[in-house]
């Protein structure tokens, strides 16, 4: 029997029902029972005086490299960072070794999310077999087993003829999303950060800018035909944006995500050959970081995703050409969008929680994202106030490679609850 | 050794990028001093006697790393040679873990040839040695890039209101992005040509000018550089044929009938005859190809030289 809990003196914010003040929250057998000026008796009470309540945070965009690359990360591990930064629910990638490409996997992913009895654990698919970008996968077996959508993320789907077809398949079953990775490899080639004066002078390879510009243009074509659910994943340039700007401003079903390092760091930070700094898609220019902050003024971005990415030190102490792509980044993501977003006041926090949560919540087709009566009590709680510096070595995650330590950031996690049960509090460490 | 007061701090050699012009300078003069050694009957000086240098190269050379040998060998220096075929992403010992290595066999100095930009300044963040840069993927060959300005600064006498031509595959040339570092600090003008699937990214953000016509260049330039075409690279397809290159790109006699009088024919070599220059032109009176291999020498002395000071000076 679930504990019933009471959160008291806390602000809440809850976009989804337009809450935006003082209030308690009730949590009676795992569920919202009650928001407002209530005082009942419960089994535990939080203080969260000074502290923001908010609905779970969702990052719909995390590699947790299990099955395949456990000594990087596993669903256990990753988990238990996903609550430490405040997040209730994660979508994980599908590009393990091997891939998540039918039933069966999408359910281990599922038993081993439930045995870490952190945070909620979701998953994507792959479109196609292996990722290959051949052959479709079992996209109907993978939905029935819960998946929350298709991606063959870390790549794209290359072959134009191939993608319209899995769009045009998946359109047979009710609200499915496809996710892509946006890049034509053809374009980015061996390309291992962003192609410009930076590239240039360091003498790697580039990725132009027009390899994630292209695969998105075509397709919006191909959303045009089939008229499926699609989703944009971390996109970095300034096109791309007045791309989807475009067609939404046309009703197209589509959406898309924004990651933390695109929106902070330039190519710049790639100079000293930090691969800690290679990333993809790659960080851009100041221009596109521009373009992105203000898309998420507007609303045009729909979600804040981390694509947190985890990889060895042995893995990322190599040259910057043959090192892998990947930030680690799910433990300060939210104080990362607090500084790029909340500080610079880009948008306020009723904004900022509805692209962490309820839209988030939305793109993957599930019932969470707000405080409503009755919901599951997926909370964060944090104070958004207090600084933190950012310590890898702290980290729950098993890899270490993010270039934000010795960042001083905002928005340090206090509770996490999931399901009504605290899986997660500042206070135990 | 210099007239000029001026103290070379840095232990490495990564770029001519970072690099001031008086550092470049400094060098170019130490390697002057050095050229004297060369025409002795006992070609040999002690600077670096007692110290380790080795030559690490991952990618294929010749010229550069006997050159190296040679100047390291000519200052007494103990050579080892560690050549390993391997590209940058194939499995096998790490940089780091061969640096190491390098490192606990007592190494003073480290010659690196590495076909990943970035591969010597990784290095020289992980171990003590001083570290020289003999080639970086298309990120700098800073000796190169001190011997083309080198050989330029001793026949005319100073780069100062010189026009340079770079001719080629600049996009993936190491040797074109020192020569421009260097030679533009030096006062001159460079003038990049070749076709634009030649040219990297924001081209124009470089201290260049860019053409894609040799015939529209070559009247006015004091120096032409002909960059070797490097047909490994070639897989990409950036032009139709190496006819049609020639045709546009190539040195040819009938195209150094309109050049200035006194222009300096230069190529980094190994030279494709017949494309990229003319045998003609390539042997003719202009070329100072030869020139640049024996210039290299002493630049390279005078780079084992200074590094080592530095690193002494710091200890």
């Amino acid at each position: 029997m679930a504990k019933n809990i009471l959160i008291k003196n806390g602000f809440v914010i809850d976009p989804a029902n337009n809450i935006n003040q003082k209030a308690n929250v009730y949590i009676v057998d795992g569920k919202i029972a009650e928001v407002g000026k209530i005082e009942p008796q419960a089994d535990i009470v939080l203080d969260a005086a000074g502290k923001l309540v908010l609905p779970g945070l969702i990052d719909i965009h995390v590699h947790f490299r299990e099955p395949g690359d456990e000594e990087e990360e596993t669903i256990a591990s990753g988990s238990a960072a996903a609550v430490a930064g405040g997040f209730t629910s994660v979508v994980c990638m599908p590009n393990t070794d091997p891939p998540i490409d039918d039933a069966t996997s999408v359910e281990y992913i599922h038993r081993m999310g439930r045995q870490a009895r952190r945070t909620h654990i979701y998953v994507m698919g792959a479109i196609t077999k292996g990722r290959a970008g051949e052959q479709l996968s079992e996209m109907g077996f993978m939905l029935q087993a819960g998946a929350v959508g298709f991606t063959d993320d870390g790549s794209g789907v290359q072959n134009t003829a191939v993608m319209l077809r899995a769009m045009k398949y998946a359109s047979m079953f009710k609200n499915v999303v496809i996710s892509q990775h946006c890049q034509d490899n053809s374009l980015a080639g061996a390309g291992v950060m962003n192609s410009g004066y930076n590239s240039t002078v360091l003498g790697l390879p580039g990725i132009d800018p027009l390899a994630e510009e292209m695969m998105l243009w075509r397709d919006i074509q191909l959303v045009r035909k089939t008229n499926i659910r699609y989703h944009v994943q971390h996109v970095s340039t300034a096109k791309a944006i007045e791309l989807i700007r475009q067609a939404k401003e046309d009703c197209l079903p589509i959406t898309c995500e924004a990651a933390p390092h695109h929106l902070l760091l330039t190519d710049d930070a790639c100079r000293d050959y930090d691969t800690n700094y290679k990333v993809n898609p790659p960080l851009r220019t100041e221009k596109d970081i521009e373009a992105i902050k203000q898309a998420i003024k507007d609303g045009i971005i729909d979600a804040l995703a981390s694509d947190h990415a985890p990889h060895l030190k042995s893995e990322k102490e190599l040259e910057f050409l043959a090192a892998p792509f990947g930030i680690a980044s799910l433990e300060c993501a939210l104080g990362l969008y607090i500084k790029a977003l909340i500080e610079p006041k880009i948008i306020d926090w009723p904004q900022l929680v509805s692209i962490m949560s309820e839209r988030p919540a939305k793109i993957i087709g599930v019932d969470k994202g707000t405080l409503g009566k009755g919901k599951q009590a997926d909370i964060t709680i944090i104070d958004p106030n207090s600084e933190y510096t950012v310590d890898v070595n702290k980290f729950r995650s098993k890899s270490k490679n993010c270039p934000y330590d010795g960042w001083k950031l905002k928005g340090k996690v206090e509770y996490t609850i999931v399901g009504g049960e605290i899986r997660y509090s500042a206070r135990e460490i | 050794m210099s007239k000029k007061e001026f103290i070379w701090n840095r232990k490495h050699l990564i770029g001519l990028r970072e690099l001031s012009r008086e550092e470049i300078e400094y060098i170019l003069d130490t390697a002057q001093a050095f050229e004297q050694i060369s025409t002795r009957s006992v070609k040999k000086a002690p600077t670096l006697r007692g110290k380790v240098v080795v030559n690490l190269f991952f990618e294929d050379s010749t010229r550069t790393r006997n050159s190296f040998s040679l100047a390291a060998n000519r200052l007494s220096a103990d050579v080892i040679e560690f050549t390993q075929k391997s590209s940058s992403v194939s499995k096998g010992e790490t940089l780091l873990d061969t640096a190491r290595n390098l490192e606990a066999m007592g190494i003073d100095i480290v010659v690196i040839r590495h076909s990943a930009g970035g591969a010597p300044k990784f290095l020289s963040r992980n171990i003590n040695a001083c570290v020289v840069n003999a080639g970086d993927g298309f990120c700098e060959h800073p000796t190169q890039g001190l011997l083309d300005t080198y050989t330029i600064r001793k026949i005319k006498g100073s780069l100062e209101g010189l026009k340079i031509a770079i001719v080629g595959d600049i996009a993936h040339s190491r040797v074109a992005r020192s020569d421009i570092y260097a030679m533009t600090k030096l006062g001159a003008e460079v003038i990049l040509v070749g076709p634009p699937t030649l040219m990297p990214a924001k081209v124009n953000q470089l201290p260049v000018q860019v053409s894609y016509s040799l015939d529209a260049v070559i009247g006015e330039v004091d120096v032409i550089n002909m960059l070797r075409i490097q047909f490994e690279r070639m897989g990409s397809n950036p032009f139709p044929s190496i006819k049609e290159y020639s045709h546009y790109f190539g040195l040819t006699v009938e195209r150094m009938k309109k050049a200035k009088k006194g222009i300096l024919v230069m190529h980094p070599g190994p030279i494709n005859r017949g494309v990229e220059v003319e045998s003609e032109v390539a042997d003719g009176p202009n070329s100072v190809i030869l020139q640049q291999v024996t210039n290299g020498l002493a630049v390279r002395m005078a780079v084992l030289f200074l590094v080592n000071q530095a690193a002494m000076a710091k200890e």
